[in-house]
């Protein structure tokens, strides 16, 4: 077959690939906000959740799913990136290096339950924090961190070595380098990873089950004094989320309206994901722009 | 005169200490990571092994039993904890889903960084990126309510076995798979596309034996996370293999995974009692497979990989 | 970068303010006047709606009820890492329980019937057909009077109250056959209605439309039928607690077990009230007439 023929068969064949993906993911996408769409309300979107009858909300879950986000990612963040620039910068690529990213590499084939049950043992039970949002986070933490500390690697890995020459040829130390050229520079592959892996944790249930718990007591919204049991910034208190409350509701909800809410709280989910990354990328140019005074 | 110059000059500048301090923290972090994921490995080792020391099953008896009954003691007076049927169903949907998902995220990642960087960047990445976020369980409902029925549909039988499963993570690993292995194909130097081109390769040609090349060992890192997470997940595999512990005769016939079992059996048994550690010993062997399938395509990628 | 310090200063020392402050003001009554439930998901919507009414009557405690399943709950109230474990099976049926260290309070009744799925075209079974097919014995819907059509079995997961009850007085002690597992009501019922030829079991409070509940030896399966034992498949909901709770376990508990929460919560969630039995099960399984006024 000659070179041209080739080509052209090959870029075709990516093309149709390429719509084809798109295709499946519009109709999942479609499928998801659609069947959705009709529960959604503000009522919906604001009220607590009802045990037994029709006309609950999603409002606590939606609350919590951000609020446990957030502290998951305070957490693990700090601890990824310091991992990733260590592995890719610092690190000798010796055996021991390598048993390193295979260990990580296999912690994150482990089901979620597992690392949940190991939660569940260690911060509920031993550390005493009892179901709440903080023994949520360190679950999410385990879970998150692997895929996390990998794409840092990975985004930091893609940042061409003369970028490296260039910081140290002005005598700038290795971290200097690291932290005011090589990080910047990697910010916005570093950031698909953070929104990957946030969206991991938006919809992850089985590592919360045990550790944040599955039930969403009421919240007083004019109440921020996070020392408060009612308070929606308290870490110590249970928390359901909306995966976990989706999952609830399939699994053993007898509430006339079920199904409803489980699409409805779907779609929320997937939108706000939306939101989310969307917001990401914005905050994401802007510091990208700063860094480089481009 | 000489000794305060010579201490001056031997001082650490403070770029050097910073220097110190950041190698220090990274370094501290990495171990953090890796206390968890060593405390989380012994953990689930000490667990899955003492099925083997104090309930004194079989270890052969456990990886090539058919029977996965727990609570029922076998004629020889031991329990029957027969792990080969999910050992099976996991390997072969893990497998199906990853050579499904291969071919269409790295066509997919090539389309969106060599072939239309901008349409990639607008549309295919956000998308991407979404599909992520989709929690397990509504995969699991969108493969009970269309892919179940369809499956059974086309290929008969009841609708529930390791195809509908396959379908189901073939979806759910692409978006892991494809955000990877476009990070790959980003981190080839540019100057290897134009020196292929510039030798007057055509487009594919440059890709196909260039920059796929380069990207071998990132794409691999790709596939083995994708697998990594077909293996591990749940909650929607679950819903659509049937969940039976038998070994599967077709791909329509209900099966099992490792996780699958683990997942709907862990809140039903009484920690340290034999029919819970037996469920300790799946993960187990979740662990190991994981880790030989890491080696495996290691040892694959570095026969492939480009030496710099 | 000077600036940026000082600003940064700032922001901690402001921080650390507002947070002791914070702790000042807070509300000190709520922080020790907590229990913890864990346990049976098929349990908890009753114990959670309970404990928001408690709550509200008796400020300034704080009812924590999680899921888990039943085994879970079984074990963590044995460990004392919790102070009720919610079990939908006697602690003497599970393995690895000591039952003489939990002390058992039954606070509700659960019935269980068989469902299948609309387009089987059966409504009445026999027992001698239900262990027939659940064995593996019949094969066919055509074999028990109803269309040509294959059966599918699904269980729900080894170790589930429901299907040891099942097992155990539906089946009268056969053990079903290996087959497809589900770990929840939900799911068992959603894949019921969208599966020809499947046959499973459920609580009474989970029919509906979708699904077929079948009729056994010509009893229907009704709480009428439940309460006196004409339908045999029903089990109990336990709450265990240690055998020293604390007094605030205990005084829950009993308000769950009060006429106030049996005839209104209890019923609403599809349970039967423990004051309507008129039979009486212990964890042999062995029957017998409770005397009216007791208990």
């Amino acid at each position: 077959m000659n070179p041209k023929l080739s080509n052209r068969i090959a870029i075709t064949t990516l093309y149709v690939i390429a719509s084809l993906i798109v295709l499946i993911l519009a109709a999942l996408l479609g499928y998801i906000i659609i069947s959705g769409l009709p529960a959604l309300s503000w009522h919906f979107l604001t009220s607590p959740a009802r045990a037994f009858t029709s006309g609950g909300g999603i409002g606590i879950q939606l609350f919590n799913s951000f609020y446990l986000l957030i502290l998951t990612m305070l957490i693990s963040f700090p601890i990824a990136l310091g991992a990733g620039i260590f592995l890719n910068e610092y690190a000798k690529q010796n055996w021991v290096t390598s048993l390193v990213r295979t260990s990580i590499e296999i912690l994150s084939s482990l089901p979620s339950v597992v690392v949940g049950l190991f939660g569940f043992l260690i911060f509920v039970v031993r550390f005493n924090f009892g179901f709440s949002i903080l023994s949520g986070a360190f679950a999410l933490t385990f879970f998150n961190l692997p895929l996390l500390t990998r794409s840092i690697e990975e985004a930091l890995a893609a940042v061409p070595d003369e970028q490296r020459e260039g910081g140290l040829a002005l005598g700038l130390s290795k971290w200097e380098t690291v932290t005011h050229i090589i990080v910047p520079a990697a910010l916005p592959t570093i950031l698909t990873g953070v929104i990957l892996s946030a969206g991991r944790i938006f919809g992850e249930a089985a590592a919360l089950i045990f550790t944040a718990g599955q039930s969403a007591p009421a919240l007083d919204f004019g109440d921020w004094n996070p020392f408060n049991i009612s308070s929606p910034l308290n870490p110590m208190r249970p928390a359901e989320t909306l995966a976990v409350h989706i999952w609830k509701i399939n699994s053993e909800g007898i509430m006339p309206d079920a199904k409803a809410i489980s699409s409805g709280a779907s779609a929320v989910l997937v939108i706000s994901v939306l939101a989310f990354n969307l917001l990401a990328r914005f905050i994401g140019r802007r510091l990208f722009k700063r860094f480089t005074a481009g | 005169m000489n000794s305060k110059l010579q201490k001056q000059l031997l001082k650490r500048s403070k770029a050097a200490k910073i220097e110190r301090l950041g190698k220090g923290v990274s370094f501290l972090a990495l171990m953090l990571i890796v206390l968890t994921v060593f405390a989380i490995i012994i953990f689930v080792t000490s667990k899955g092994l003492s099925t083997f020391f104090s309930n004194h099953v079989n270890v052969i008896d456990f990886l090539t039993g058919k029977n996965w009954n727990p609570n029922v003691t076998n004629a020889k007076g031991q329990p029957e904890v027969g792990a080969l049927p999910m050992i099976t169903g996991s390997f072969v949907v893990t497998i199906l889903s990853a050579l499904l998902a291969t071919p269409f995220a790295i066509g997919t990642a090539i389309f969106m960084t060599e072939i239309s960087p901008q349409r990639g960047a607008r549309i295919l990445q956000p998308v991407t990126e979404l599909l992520v976020g989709i929690p397990s369980v509504v995969y699991g409902f969108i493969g009970l309510t269309v892919v179940v029925p369809a499956v059974r549909a086309v290929f008969g039988g009841s609708g529930f076995g390791i195809l509908s499963g396959t379908f189901v993570l073939f979806v759910m690993i692409l978006p892991t798979v494809t955000s990877m292995s476009v990070d790959a194909l980003h981190s080839v130097p540019r100057y290897y596309r134009e020196a292929a081109l510039a030798l007057g390769a055509t487009q594919w040609q440059t890709i196909y034996k260039v920059v796929l090349r380069a990207a071998t060992p990132g794409m691999l890192t790709a596939i083995v996370f994708g697998m990594a997470r077909a293996f591990g997940e749940a909650l929607a595999v679950q819903m659509v293999i049937g969940n039976a512990a038998l070994l599967p005769t077709s791909l329509v016939s209900p099966a099992s995974t490792l996780t699958s079992v683990l997942t709907t059996g862990i809140g039903n048994t009484v920690m340290g009692s034999m029919q819970n550690n037996a469920l300790w010993s799946l993960a187990l062997v979740l662990l190991i497979m994981s880790l030989i399938f890491n080696l495996i395509i290691r040892l694959i990628g570095r026969r492939g990989a480009i030496t710099k | 970068m000077r600036k940026s310090r000082w600003i940064e200063g700032l922001l901690l020392v402001g921080l650390i303010i507002l947070g002791g402050w914070a702790y000042q003001t807070r509300q000190v009554n709520h922080s020790n006047m907590t229990i913890t439930a864990v346990g049976s998901t098929a349990l908890q919507p009753l114990v959670e709606a309970a404990g928001e009414d408690y709550s509200t009557q008796h400020l300034g405690t704080f009812i924590n009820v999680q899921g888990g399943g039943s085994g879970t709950g079984l074990s963590q109230v044995q460990e004392g890492a919790v102070d009720i474990g919610n079990a939908d099976v006697f602690a003497e049926e599970q393995n690895g329980i000591n039952a003489n260290r939990l002390k058992d309070h039954r606070v509700a009744v659960v019935g269980i019937t068989p469902i299948v799925n609309r387009t089987a075209g059966v409504h009445r079974l026999t027992s001698a057909q239900l262990i027939g097919i659940f064995t593996g014995k019949v094969l066919n819907w055509s074999q028990v009077g109803g269309r040509n059509q294959k059966i599918v079995i699904l269980n729900r997961a080894q170790g589930s109250g429901t299907r040891a009850t099942f097992e155990r007085y539906g089946l009268e002690g056969h053990r079903s056959l290996a087959a497809q597992e589900q770990d929840s009501s939900g799911m068992v019922r959603q894949i019921v209605a969208t599966t020809p030829g499947a046959i499973s079991y459920v609580g009474f409070s989970y029919v509906d439309k979708t699904v077929q509940a079948v009729s056994l030896n010509g009893v229907k399966p009704t709480n009428q039928n439940v309460t006196n034992n004409r339908w045999p498949i029903w089990s109990y909901e336990h709450m265990y607690t240690g055998q020293k709770p604390q007094p605030l376990a205990t005084e829950f508990i009993h308000y769950i077990q009060s006429k106030k929460i049996q005839n209104t919560l209890v019923r609403r969630l599809g349970y039967i009230s423990m004051a309507d039995m008129k039979v009486a099960r212990n964890g042999q399984g062995q029957i017998h007439k409770v005397v009216k006024g007791h208990e």
